[in-house]
């Protein structure tokens, strides 16, 4: 048996052709640093799911759409400038949120009841 | 997020509570206390993913233009879309270790930066779609299931995401074999052909042997990766063994043979002077690869320039308003 396969060289083997120049590192090309929220239904909350490089606001959601949203992830877009994001010091973890835990009875199975009172 | 650096805590101390975090499975997150190694290693490792996903869109983007059908080729499309999504995840974690997203691409086009060798190869027939599909993402998705628990909790999410969009990366590949399978004896040669050309540079995906990879004990204390490069390469023979029985092809391995005793098949040897020189830069395609990445981003320029002004001009137009 003879067969033949055609095999397409053109457009996927080196080439003997120089490449370009590698192009300078000029830090304000870089556009503006966002994060994405996305809705993923309506009634429920935005959630963070990343971030992406955008010229402004308006390409940050359309940049979002793209990225984040190929397979109907999300109903609704927020874009925040993450320059604008304030975050707690994780250094300072202990002081934060330690003062909730031994306030155990501000949940509800702190609370013994017969159990005759269900369903509450 | 933005990541920020001034946290850093001097006493030596730091590495012990860090270490410790990592034994009790705590994610370590951007603004995080981290020995500088980690943060580095992580920095490469994620970088060089990145850009494996965005240099990988290049042996199947040489086939949208020559898909077989309509179908054929918005699934190309949305496979190749797919992995630029994958890169884009992948840098913006990426950044939030410190590392502009510039200084990560100016290292992929100075040469500086490494990428999965597997795209340095050419794709010659419509099959390598196929085997591409079932074999360089197949193995792919076991080591990125594997780094869905990576301890950089950035890292970890981005492949969480990534995860669920690879299944549909594999199965279409399989399924492009399948049918050639069953096609004329032109197309199941093509299938063969294309399975012997992508097999053994598959298996070099993950990496060198335990015993030769230098990076590996500390990335496993760190839990930065959790099974090995022969753990992992086993698992993809295991799998693969069984699946290339439905396409009733061959893999092109005279030794492959199940263990009994092992519970695992047996496989040969990859041919390593193969692989380090594709790692070092001579393999069929390294150089047009690279060539191609600097000309997609020279030939962009226009558009980044004209992105800018028009940014501006609306920042402008609403002040005025
Ligand atoms: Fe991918
Ligand atoms: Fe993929």
């Amino acid at each position: 048996m003879n067969i033949q396969i055609r095999k397409y060289y053109y457009g996927d083997i080196p080439e003997d052709k120089t490449g370009g120049n590698i192009a300078s590192s000029d830090a304000k090309s870089d556009w503006a640093l966002w994060e994405v929220f996305i809705r993923s239904k309506q009634g429920l909350d935005h959630k963070h799911v990343g971030s992406l490089h955008a010229a402004d606001a308006q390409m940050a959601i359309e940049n979002a759409r793209d990225v984040y949203t190929r397979r109907m992830e999300g109903v609704s877009i927020w874009v925040v400038e993450s320059k604008y994001i304030h975050a707690s010091n994780p250094e300072e973890a202990g002081e934060m949120f330690e003062p909730a835990v031994d306030k155990i009875y501000r949940h509800p199975t702190f609370y013994d009841l017969p159990d005759e009172v269900n369903q509450m | 997020m933005m990541p920020v650096q001034d946290f850093v805590r001097k006493d030596f101390s730091g590495d012990k509570i860090f270490q410790d975090k990592i034994d009790n499975e705590v994610k370590i997150e951007p603004r995080d206390w981290m020995p500088d190694a980690y943060r580095k290693t992580n920095i490469r490792q994620i970088s060089q993913h990145a850009h494996s996903e965005i240099v990988g869109m290049l042996p199947e983007g040489n086939w949208i233009s020559r898909a077989p059908s309509l179908k054929r080729k918005a699934i190309l499309l949305a496979k190749v879309q797919d992995e630029a999504g994958h890169g884009l995840y992948l840098y913006s974690a990426c950044e939030t270790l410190g590392i502009t997203r510039e200084e990560t691409i100016n290292d992929l086009h100075s040469g500086k930066a490494k990428y999965s060798s597997i795209f340095n190869y050419p794709s010659l027939t419509w099959a390598d779609m196929g085997a591409i599909g079932w074999l360089v993402d197949g193995a792919a998705i076991l080591n990125q299931v594997m780094l869905t628990r990576t301890s950089y909790g950035p890292y970890a999410r981005a492949m969480v995401r990534i995860c669920k969009e690879e299944s549909f990366h594999q199965r279409q590949g399989f399924e492009i074999l399948l049918v050639l399978s069953k096609g004329s004896d032109e197309q199941k040669a093509m299938c063969q052909d294309a399975i012997n050309r992508w097999w053994w540079p598959s298996l070099m995906m993950f990496g060198p042997h335990d015993s030769e990879s230098t990076n590996s004990e500390q990335s496993m204390k760190w839990k930065i990766k959790r099974k090995s490069n022969d753990e992992l390469r086993q698992n993809f023979v295991d799998m693969c063994a069984e699946q290339v029985k439905v396409l009733g092809m061959k893999l092109p391995d005279e030794k492959l043979k199940w263990n009994e005793k092992r519970q695992h098949y047996d496989f040969g040897e990859i041919n390593w002077d193969e692989f380090w020189n594709v790692v070092k830069g001579n393999g069929p395609c390294n150089k047009q690869r690279l060539d191609a990445r600097r000309k997609a981003w020279e030939e962009g320029e226009w558009v980044r320039e004209a992105a800018a002004a028009f940014a501006e001009k609306r920042r402008l137009k609403q002040e005025a308003a």
